[in-house]
């Protein structure tokens, strides 16, 4: 538990005539240096750090496009191309902003496969989860937004689809389409307002976040055991230990983003989207961006009516159900048991569910043709499947493997098998700073 | 709805597809890697080259195709001074205006203009090429690419692979063939089972052996004509790769050694804790 009394002692005059009027350092210091940290955490705990790192070069970078960019249908495109060749480093601060949205997105990713690894949605951590699935929609709709806005071909036909959407709800669904479009179809009203909201989610989704910190400040985090803090070995203060191992993830993680930037900047987009927007030519495939091929193949998957339900209606409803089952999953699975590392059971589900995720994400850029479709319906079926049916049962039959006591435990357990290595001081007085 | 059908009328028309084959099973024939100077992460343009493959888009393509985005002030990257991009660009004529009367006049271009359109309109265009209007060449190296299937496109990203466009402009350019036997050839179609968009293309063989002449000993033959123009057309679509990738170095050399500081660093902090 970190919810503990601050430590915090300013040292000189003007730290003391701060503190005592608004006492932000006080609040860096309880949360980023003081702040008990578990020290068996592992780098899959540094995806949180990594999406912060993202938010903020999207912001920037972002902000930077914004003073070069045109919104409406006549300019946007050859603004971009403008900003590809004449603003200085526009070039570059282009393919940061669009190869960061992807980066971004492998992070949430790793980062919500870890929570779902490590139980870290489950009591007394569901707000927290939500919060996150909250930050997941956000970041959905803000990517989405953000491919409208260079109006190539897979720009303005990504948002035909989608928009399109709409008219699947009944009796409302035309009216709501149209309210969102700013008239019948995709075009000038569409293309400003999504340039408005783009601008705009990205400072929502840094609201929610700092909620999200919060939230997790006061219960704590999660560790690969799943045990809770219980002694002061369990754990050791944020900084240095966690800020240099955030860091160093932080840096890793640059590597791979600068690689795709300055290497293959293209690679994960579409080469029809350097075609200028033509409402009277459909490109023969609309492809949305990788991180939503998932859904687009559980869209597609729906091809019958259920009773009054059409397919286009199902599809829908699948695609939404697909997110909002997120939402609920710290009520779906009834294990005990917090972390995989003990459940031997689930974590196979688990990386089974890896492997499908992976696999309807490539589904999804295929044609909804011939052996493809029968494959997506298999994979979305084991897609709700393991929320729907694996979550709940196992649980209430599954035997866990036996649990240390507590963190200290688990890491003197595991070091005592490197003591041959290591030195025995090391071993002997975790609670002691290096 | 009704202007979605009248779209994919005109996009039949402007194909010329005779055949009746999916989308997906095209091109027929897919493209063959090529050699490229700007390939890998030390690629480069070839001025020389550049400047042959400007000499056959001004010669062989310029009549059809624009090249909008391209300004004369940015050939200096083909290694043309000032004097010769100023007499380059007063070739040109340019609609300025308008004046202090009201109208619109015609005047030489200077090295600030982009290359002007060989069409007023797109309607124009189409109507002088079999209703299909050329498309304007700045972008099409980038605008193009053919899927390379699993796994390939997982090894692409260790091989740098950023190809694909200029790839598949050789290979069409190269490819034009007779048609197979009882084809049905619409008039004013061109058979090319290297097209992107169907086994046939409104625009015949726009170059053949000899056409160009080339200031240097380079070959004047399609296949070289093709390697040049491609070649300049990737430069046009991404005049800042050379900056790009020399940064990229500079970068990725950086990051690692500091990752590596940082990494020493962390085992330091944490050598006597136990985790």
């Amino acid at each position: 538990m970190s919810g503990g009394h601050s430590t915090y002692s300013p040292k000189t005059g003007l730290g003391r005539w701060f503190d005592a009027r608004l006492p932000i350092p006080r609040l860096v210091y309880d949360s980023f240096v003081a702040y008990p940290v578990p020290r068996n955490l592992n780098y899959a705990y540094t995806f949180g750090g990594i999406l912060m790192l993202m938010l903020v070069v999207q912001i920037v970078s972002g902000i930077v496009l914004a003073m070069h960019y045109a919104a409406t249908t006549d300019t946007a495109f050859d603004s971009v191309e403008k900003i590809m060749r004449d603003v200085n480093s526009g070039w570059l601060i282009r393919y940061l902003h669009a190869n960061g949205a992807s980066m971004f997105f492998i992070a949430v990713y790793v980062h919500i496969f870890r929570g779902l690894y490590y139980g870290s949605y489950k009591a007394p951590r569901e707000i927290i989860w939500i919060l996150g699935c909250i930050i997941y929609l956000l970041m959905m709709a803000t990517a989405f937004m953000g491919y409208v806005l260079p109006w190539g071909q897979m720009s303005f036909w990504g948002a035909t689809v989608i928009t399109g959407f709409f008219t699947a709800i009944p009796l409302v669904g035309e009216w709501i389409q149209q309210l969102l479009l700013g008239g019948f179809a995709v075009d000038n009203p569409t293309l400003n307002r999504f340039f408005s909201l783009h601008y705009l989610l990205p400072f929502m989704i840094l609201g929610v976040v700092v909620l999200h910190i919060w939230a997790f400040h006061i219960t704590g985090q999660t560790n690969p055991t799943g045990i809770e803090v219980k002694h002061k070995t369990d754990t050791v203060p944020f900084t240095p230990y966690a800020t240099i191992k955030d860091g160093f993830a932080m840096v890793v993680f640059l590597i791979v983003f600068a690689y795709f930037v300055f290497y293959i900047p293209n690679y994960m987009g579409h080469a029809d989207n350097y075609i200028p927007a033509d409402p009277l030519k459909t490109p023969s495939h609309i492809v949305p961006e990788w991180y939503f091929l998932p859904f687009y193949a559980i869209l597609r998957a729906i091809t019958f009516n259920i009773g009054p339900i059409d397919s286009k209606l199902g599809g829908v409803l699948a695609m939404f159900g697909a997110i909002a089952v997120l939402f609920v999953v710290p009520w779906l699975d009834t294990s005990k048991v917090r972390s995989a590392v003990y459940r031997p059971w689930y974590k196979l589900f688990f990386w089974l569910f890896v492997i499908n995720a992976i696999f309807l994400g490539w589904l999804g850029s295929r044609p909804a043709e011939g052996w493809y479709v029968p494959a997506m319906q298999v994979s979305t079926a084991f897609y709700f499947g393991f929320f729907l049916i694996v979550m709940p049962l196992l649980g209430l039959i599954e035997t866990p493997r036996r649990l240390p006591n507590s963190i200290t435990e688990a890491v003197l357990e595991k070091n005592k098998g490197a003591a041959a290595v290591h030195p025995a001081g090391a071993q002997a007085s975790p609670e002691t700073k290096g | 709805m009704h202007s979605f059908f009248k779209g994919l009328a005109a996009l039949g028309i402007a194909l010329g597809v005779a055949g009746t084959a999916h989308a997906a099973e095209y091109p027929l024939v897919k493209p063959v890697q090529q050699d490229w100077t700007f390939a890998g992460p030390f690629g480069h343009y070839d001025k020389g080259q550049l400047q042959r493959g400007l000499k056959v888009y001004r010669e062989a393509c310029a009549a059809c195709h624009g090249l909008k985005r391209v300004a004369f002030r940015t050939l200096s990257d083909l290694g043309y001074s000032d004097g010769q991009i100023r007499a380059l660009a007063a070739e040109y004529e340019v609609q300025d205006g308008p004046d202090s009367f009201g109208e619109m006049f015609a005047r030489p271009a200077i090295p600030s203009d982009t290359f002007p359109e060989p069409f007023a309109n797109p309607e124009a265009a189409a109507a002088a090429n079999n209703g299909a209007a050329p498309p304007d060449l700045s972008l099409i190296a980038k605008a193009r690419a053919v899927e390379r299937g699993f796994p390939t496109f997982v090894f692409d990203i260790f091989t740098q692979y950023a190809e694909s466009g200029p790839d598949y402009l050789y290979s069409l350019l190269t490819g034009y063939q007779d048609a197979p036997e009882g084809y049905n050839q619409q008039p004013g179609t061109y058979y090319n089972p290297h097209f992107i968009a169907g086994t046939s293309l409104s625009m015949p063989q726009p170059i053949s052996d000899g056409q160009v002449t080339y200031d240097d000993d380079a070959p004047e033959t399609v296949d070289q004509y093709t390697r040049d123009v491609t070649a300049f057309l990737m430069w046009a679509a991404e005049p800042h790769l050379e900056t790009r990738k020399r940064m990229g170095f500079n970068v990725m050399i950086f990051l690692v050694l500091f990752g590596g500081m940082v990494y020493l660093t962390k085992r330091k902090v944490w050598a006597n804790v136990a985790h």
